[in-house]
């Protein structure tokens, strides 16, 4: 019995020991959509300094906001950036630091087809407005000259959980539609005029692959993984985009000369040429003068190193890296926040 | 000494039943202490108003309300004649060999997380509700039951869903009571010349306020029951009759957008809702404890085999 004891001793001493007193821990929250890369980011970094471990909780951009705002997590994250209201009610200056890039396409289940369709933004809205509600009417024929679209319903679907996803889709829907924009506006959820509702980016996958005629939304990423077509949108330009890693990243790129300092940019239906529409910036979200000094140096270290190392993970998962100007202006930015 | 300690364990166990008690009234509490805003705001309203916009800050529970106990009570209608099928069948017809192997199986249809029906749902269960919907006779499809395109995830396939998940629990409920019926009812039903039909009918009779709260049980369950609907349902606030359309139940939509709401009024509209859902779930079951309660008062005036075999015969 004592031996028990006093081994448990030892190997409680030996743990603590191993783990250090020096091992810096930092706990965060937020967006769901960057949690493959973030988790990826702190894993690597982690084997570059054993001594800093990040833990990262991915139950949206709202329980992200939330919690920074109780200080119960030292950073948030989110899809969208946060309003005007919300800064007001956090205890003190937060920063809004892009880490990467995503996008959001067009998904769709017409029996039989062979060519991927077009779209514009006038014709998404419309169609997720309830307005458009056949395949073949002819404000989609006309973008689609030479395809023979069926006379069936369009079957809208759209996400029913609260998600960045939502929010990038009807921040463009809303720019391009002043329709959309009056009736159903811009949130991470919203009062949907048409359709049914699917739980996450899988959901929406398998409603409209099950349902013939039926359209929906995904995150590009997830529609990569899974290896499911989707369609091009016009940009502002008039070209016919497809999304992808290079014409994600012209969006940005198309953006960071208007880029306020604050970083707080919506980049759909950013101008350019071979710019993807529906496009958006994820964000880490950080207090300029956060508590605990050491925790913060050690978070900025991170993100300097996730802003220029980092970057190199972001193909592999589907996400676009940063374009060189914002890093630069996000290092300079980095400079602001009180570490000592 | 005797006497101190029974004082002492009836102090104790005293002490958990107030635990309890205090558990629920804190619920309670803290749900209504959460969502002022939202109570303020709407008041009354938000009971009987049908709109759900989280960006103009309108907020209304009652498409939730309404999914909530549309799809509740037809998961009950499709399940209870099933389950107490079932009971009946392990507890007095089942052949012993039988009977440990199907007790076995309604448990293991329990214990699936409700994740796994959820997927089975999307995959099996929607496309096939989807066919049936397709195929219904366009007479029908002009009646305000079955109207609407056949998108296959809707009100039919949570409730099929859900009353799926609810047959194991009052199956298991309703065998257990029927076992402890006492071997002289049926004997003495058997005495009076019944069939077997007859005896079976006077033990279930017996044993009927157990068999509601199994059923209770099971309407419970399917009230709360949030993964697996928010999967088939379709998730739209809309309050419609049709089985075909989509809808939305109250503890699906906390689910789906508790994570994302961000703003305070948003935040206390979705807690709102699930005081509203804390509120009917105590009305049902105050509701079937009357219901039980009424049932075992008039049981003492009765006898009961003869007046079941008399209703019987």
């Amino acid at each position: 019995m004592k031996r028990t004891i006093s081994l448990a001793a030892l190997s409680v001493a030996a743990l603590s020991a191993a783990l250090g007193a020096q091992t810096m821990r930092i706990t965060g929250g937020g967006a769901t959509f960057p949690n493959p890369i973030y988790s990826k980011w702190f894993s690597e970094y982690n084997r570059l300094h054993p001594d800093v471990q990040i833990n990262y909780q991915s139950q949206g951009s709202g329980f992200g906001i939330q919690q920074l705002t109780q200080q119960t997590v030292f950073f948030g994250a989110s899809d969208g950036p946060m309003t005007d209201e919300q800064l007001k009610a956090a205890p003190g200056p937060i920063m809004h630091l892009p880490t990467v890039l995503g996008a959001v396409v067009p998904v769709y289940n017409i029996p039989n087809l062979k060519a991927d369709l077009k779209f514009n933004g006038t014709v998404l809205a419309d169609i997720y407005l309830g307005k458009i509600t056949r395949w073949n009417d002819p404000a989609i024929a006309k973008l689609n000259a030479g395809v023979t679209l069926p006379a069936i319903d369009i079957t809208v679907v759209h996400r029913s959980d609260g998600s960045g996803t939502t929010y990038i889709w009807v921040d463009y829907l809303s720019k391009v539609s002043p329709e959309f924009k009056s009736k159903v506006g811009v949130k991470t959820s919203v009062n949907w005029p048409a359709g049914v509702g699917g739980k996450g980016n899988e959901g929406v996958s398998a409603l409209v692959t099950q349902t013939p005629g039926a359209i929906g939304y995904v995150e590009l990423i997830y529609a990569l993984q899974n290896k499911i077509s989707y369609g091009s949108v016009q940009n502002m330009d008039g070209e016919f985009v497809k999304a992808s890693v290079t014409s994600v990243t012209a969006a940005a790129a198309s953006a960071a000369a208007n880029m306020p300092a604050d970083f707080r940019v919506s980049i759909t239906n950013a101008p350019g040429k071979g710019v993807y529409p529906i496009s958006s910036f994820t964000w880490l979200l950080l207090y300029q003068d956060p508590k605990d000094k050491a925790q913060a140096k050690t978070m900025v270290d991170f993100l300097k190193w996730a802003l220029k190392d980092g970057q190199k993970y972001c193909a592999d998962l589907g996400y676009a890296p940063l374009p060189a100007n914002v890093v630069q202006m996000e290092m300079n930015a980095l400079a602001k926040i009180k570490v000592g | 000494m005797a006497r101190r300690e029974d004082l002492g364990f009836r102090l104790a166990t005293g002490a958990f039943a107030l635990v309890l008690i205090l558990i629920v009234c804190a619920i309670g509490f803290e749900l209504t202490r959460q969502s002022m805003l939202s109570i303020r705001k709407f008041g009354l309203n938000f009971w009987r108003t049908e709109t759900w916009d989280p960006v103009s800050g309108e907020f209304g529970a009652l498409p939730f309300i309404w999914g909530t106990l549309y799809s509740s009570i037809l998961a009950l209608l499709i399940a209870t004649p099933i389950a107490i099928g079932i009971a009946v069948f392990i507890s007095e017809l089942c052949p012993a060999f039988l009977r440990q192997p199907l007790v076995f199986l309604t448990e293991l249809l329990a214990a699936i997380p409700s994740i796994v029906y959820g997927l089975w749902g999307i995959f099996v269960l929607v496309p096939f509700v989807r066919r049936l919907e397709a195929s219904t006779p366009d007479v029908l499809r002009h009646t305000p039951m079955f109207s609407g395109p056949p998108l296959g995830v809707g009100m039919l396939a949570a409730a099929i869903i859900l009353a799926i998940m609810v047959i194991p629990f009052t199956s298991s409920v309703a065998r257990e009571v029927l076992r402890s019926v006492p071997a002289a009812q049926r004997e003495g039903a058997y005495a009076l010349g019944a069939t077997r039909f007859e005896a079976i009918r006077a033990a279930l009779f017996y044993a009927r306020t157990g068999v509601i709260g199994s059923i209770m049980l099971g309407f419970g369950r399917a009230l709360g029951e949030t993964m697996a609907v928010t999967m088939v349902i379709g998730n739209n606030p809309r309050v419609a009759a049709s089985l075909f359309a989509p809808q939305y139940t109250m503890s699906a939509v906390i689910a789906n957008e508790f994570t994302e709401a961000a703003d305070p009024l948003y935040l206390n509209a979705l807690i709102e809702i699930g005081l509203v859902l804390f509120i009917i779930t105590l009305i049902v079951n105050a509701l079937s404890r009357l219901l039980i309660w009424s049932m075992a008062r008039s049981a003492t005036r009765t006898v009961p085999v003869a007046a079941a075999v008399e209703t019987a015969a």
